[in-house]
């Protein structure tokens, strides 16, 4: 898990109705247990509730330790929302899924 | 504050320490904080904690070579610049030089959701980042309380930070964080029970409407330190402490006199005046010349090419040098010269251990030769007598150690013994005059004693002090029936003795006169008598001569009578014979 951008393979064009992007951004610091909990959350959720219409980038800060001071990032992992507006940051293993869903305005699709 | 601190040798158990570079901080602490380990600053809002601390990287930077990364939880980096920049510190310069790191944390509860177990590795790595890329031997964490605000979970919270304060240590770096100060305890959080190596305690206290800043180390472990509280002073140019009890009593003792700038007083201590670097105290009443006797004591080291700092209490430094002129002292010209420092202040701009902090930055700022406080009894306005007492023991022990000549002055109360003043004042100082009012005749004038001058020999009397347009004068007084005579009385008297002096002398010339006209007489005298008698000798041989003539004419007539009688010798050879003989030769 390094800094590279990963992208979900099923977000493909695809022009949804108001297509909503949602940016997220992960801080982690190399592989530990709870980053890597964090990102199977997350890569959850979105799966469930953002098919398509998401992008995760995982930052490993101990690769760009630079990035941690831009978004002000002190505890790890963080979540950051960059889009939609505004800003949000989750700190934690994304283990409570409710708190992420309220936390990150996604709502499940009906 | 006796440990051999930066150790030369570098022994097993010996503490090694960083020196901050504050005034008088290395010193309470006998070195500087301890190496490589984390130090814990405390205290109430606006103490100086952050000021302390930034400090501690500025004169880091600049003296010692040695980085310094500041994390700020609470103040941006724009922030923090320009409130250095009051204190003349140039952030911006360090930085772009790589000498200072500056990392704002920023947290905020509202703007961040926890969820789940998480760690501080974000500010591990930032800060770890920060120490890496310039090299930084030094950290500040201003105030990392802030995360307790700005997380929840405080489990968490607790066990991150005494990985931080480990991981800090691993780094070696020599780090100071700052805590708020708690209602029970030395901080809110409880963040002493982390950092358990040195605790330094900041505090603000106001006594009388005066703020004093006081510091006091409250713990550091492996290693003795000053146990007091330690007043500072935080000024233009930052923190300066003043240990209050580190200086003894082995001060150097010169020989060397320096004159009073009055010639007649240097006389009256011993021809030469006062010992270089002894404490001088001149005690008096209101408007009894103390600030122009210090006036010809500072025109009198300047005139030497001595350099002079002036501690004036009461007056501003026009109003003193107007003031002097008109005793023919010309003060302007040397402060024009930089020989003459005046350092005027309210004695209740701040407490009396922020003036003394204040006298001994001018004293290291200027290096003066003697120093001038008037008076001394104005800081008393200030604060208790023992207070007083006690920062003055120090001021005198401190210039002593200086070889710096003290001049101060006491404002005696009008009507309270003179000699009181402040028994604890006077035993401190060496030379100890007196300024007295003297009050008869329907005036007042100054007399001037000297009380004691220890180790010179000194005059008893007491003089007479006029001040006039040429400066101060000393006269002597008369001591007359009714006491002390000044002022008119003595001019008076002055006159008196000369008019006795001149009829003294009248009496002296009719006397001598009279002799000679006696003697005049006597003479005339013998001479009419000699004359007399040459008269009456006269008279005298004439009768004789007369007689003898008599006798001849006799003797004759008998010869020419025996001769006409035909007698031959018969009768002539008895009576007559004689004369007939005298007469023959005749």
């Amino acid at each position: 898990m390094t800094n590279a951008v990963k992208k979900n393979p099923n977000a493909l064009p695809k022009p949804a109705a108001v297509a909503e992007r949602w940016m997220l951004r992960l801080y982690v610091a190399g592989q530990t247990p709870n980053s890597l909990i964090a990102y199977a959350n997350l890569s959850r959720i979105c799966e469930e509730h953002l098919k398509g219409r998401y992008e995760i980038e995982v930052i490993d800060l101990l690769v760009n330790p630079t990035l941690a001071k831009d978004d002000q990032i002190l505890a790890l992992p963080t979540l950051v929302r960059k889009l939609p507006e505004p800003m949000k940051k989750i700190i934690g293993d994304l283990s409570n899924t409710e708190k992420i869903l309220v936390g990150l305005d996604v709502r499940p699709i009906v | 504050m006796t440990k051999p601190t930066k150790s030369t040798k570098p022994g097993p158990d010996v503490l090694q320490k960083t020196p901050t570079g504050i005034k008088g901080l290395d010193e309470i602490t006998g070195g500087g904080l301890p190496l490589g380990r984390t130090t814990l600053i405390c205290g109430g809002t606006g103490c100086g904690k952050t000021l302390l601390a930034m400090e501690f990287l500025m004169r880091g930077a600049l003296q010692y070579a040695e980085p310094g990364v500041f994390m700020s939880f609470e103040e941006k980096s724009e922030e923090l610049t320009q409130n250095f920049a009051s204190l003349g510190f140039d952030l911006n310069d360090l930085v772009a030089r790589g000498k200072l790191a500056i990392d704002y944390v920023h947290i905020e509860r509202s703007e961040v959701e926890e969820n789940g177990e998480y760690d501080l590795a974000g500010l591990f790595i930032r800060l770890g980042y920060a120490i890496d890329s310039i090299g930084a031997k030094r950290v500040v964490l201003d105030t990392i309380e802030a995360l307790f605000s700005g997380l929840a979970n405080e489990t968490i919270l607790r066990a991150e930070l005494r990985r931080l304060f480990r991981f800090l240590k691993d780094k070696g770096v020599t780090a100071i964080v700052t805590g708020e100060q708690g209602e029970q305890s030395l901080t809110r959080y409880g963040l002493e029970e982390y950092v358990a190596d040195c605790v330094i305690f900041l505090s603000h206290s106001i006594s009388q409407q005066i703020a004093t800043r006081r510091m006091r180390i409250i713990k550091y472990r492996g290693s003795s330190h000053g146990t007091n509280e330690y007043p500072f002073l935080i000024d233009e140019s930052g923190f300066s402490v003043m240990p209050i009890s580190s200086l003894g009593l082995d001060h150097p003792a010169s020989i060397k006199r320096v004159s009073t700038g009055i010639p007649r007083l240097d006389t009256m201590l011993g021809e030469k005046g006062y010992y270089r670097g002894s404490s001088v105290l001149v005690t008096g009443t209101a408007g009894t010349g103390k600030s122009s006797m210090a006036a010809h004591f500072a025109d009198a080291a300047c005139r030497r090419g001595e350099r002079c700092l002036y501690f004036a209490f009461e007056e501003s430094q026009n109003q003193i040098i107007r003031n002097m002129r008109s005793i023919g002292i010309d003060l302007e010209q040397w402060v024009a010269r930089g020989l003459l420092i005046f350092q005027n202040s309210r004695p209740t701009l701040y407490g009396l251990e922020m003036h003394l902090v204040a006298i001994h930055k001018a004293i290291e700022i200027n290096s003066p030769a003697i120093v001038i406080v008037d008076p001394i009894s104005s800081l008393m306005a200030a604060t208790n007598e023992a207070d007083v007492k006690s920062m003055l023991s120090r001021l005198i022990d401190y210039l002593k150690m200086k070889e710096i000549t003290a001049f101060c002055t006491d404002l005696a109360a009008t009507g309270s013994s003179l000699e009181r003043t402040d028994i604890g004042i006077s035993s401190l100082m060496d030379t100890w005059l007196l300024l007295q009012n003297i009050e008869a005749g329907g005036e007042r004038n100054r007399g001037l004693y000297i009380l004691k001058s220890r180790g010179m020999e000194h005059s008893n009397q007491i003089r007479e002090f006029i001040l006039s347009n040429s400066g101060v004068e000393l006269r002597d007084v008369y001591i007359g029936s009714s006491g002390v005579l000044t002022g008119s009385a003595r001019t008076t008297q002055e006159a008196v003795e000369r008019a006795e002096t001149l009829v003294r002398k009248q009496e002296i010339e009719s006397k001598q006169r009279e002799i000679e006209r006696k003697r005049t007489v006597i003479e005339a005298q013998v001479a009419a008598l000699h004359a007399q008698f040459e008269a009456e000798k006269d008279v005298m041989d004439l009768v004789i001569a007369k007689a003898k003539l008599r006798d001849e004419t006799l003797v004759l007539g008998n010869l020419a009578i025996s001769r006409s009688r035909q007698v031959s010798d018969l009768p002539h050879q008895q009576g007559s014979a004689a004369k007939t003989g005298k007469g023959g030769r005749k």
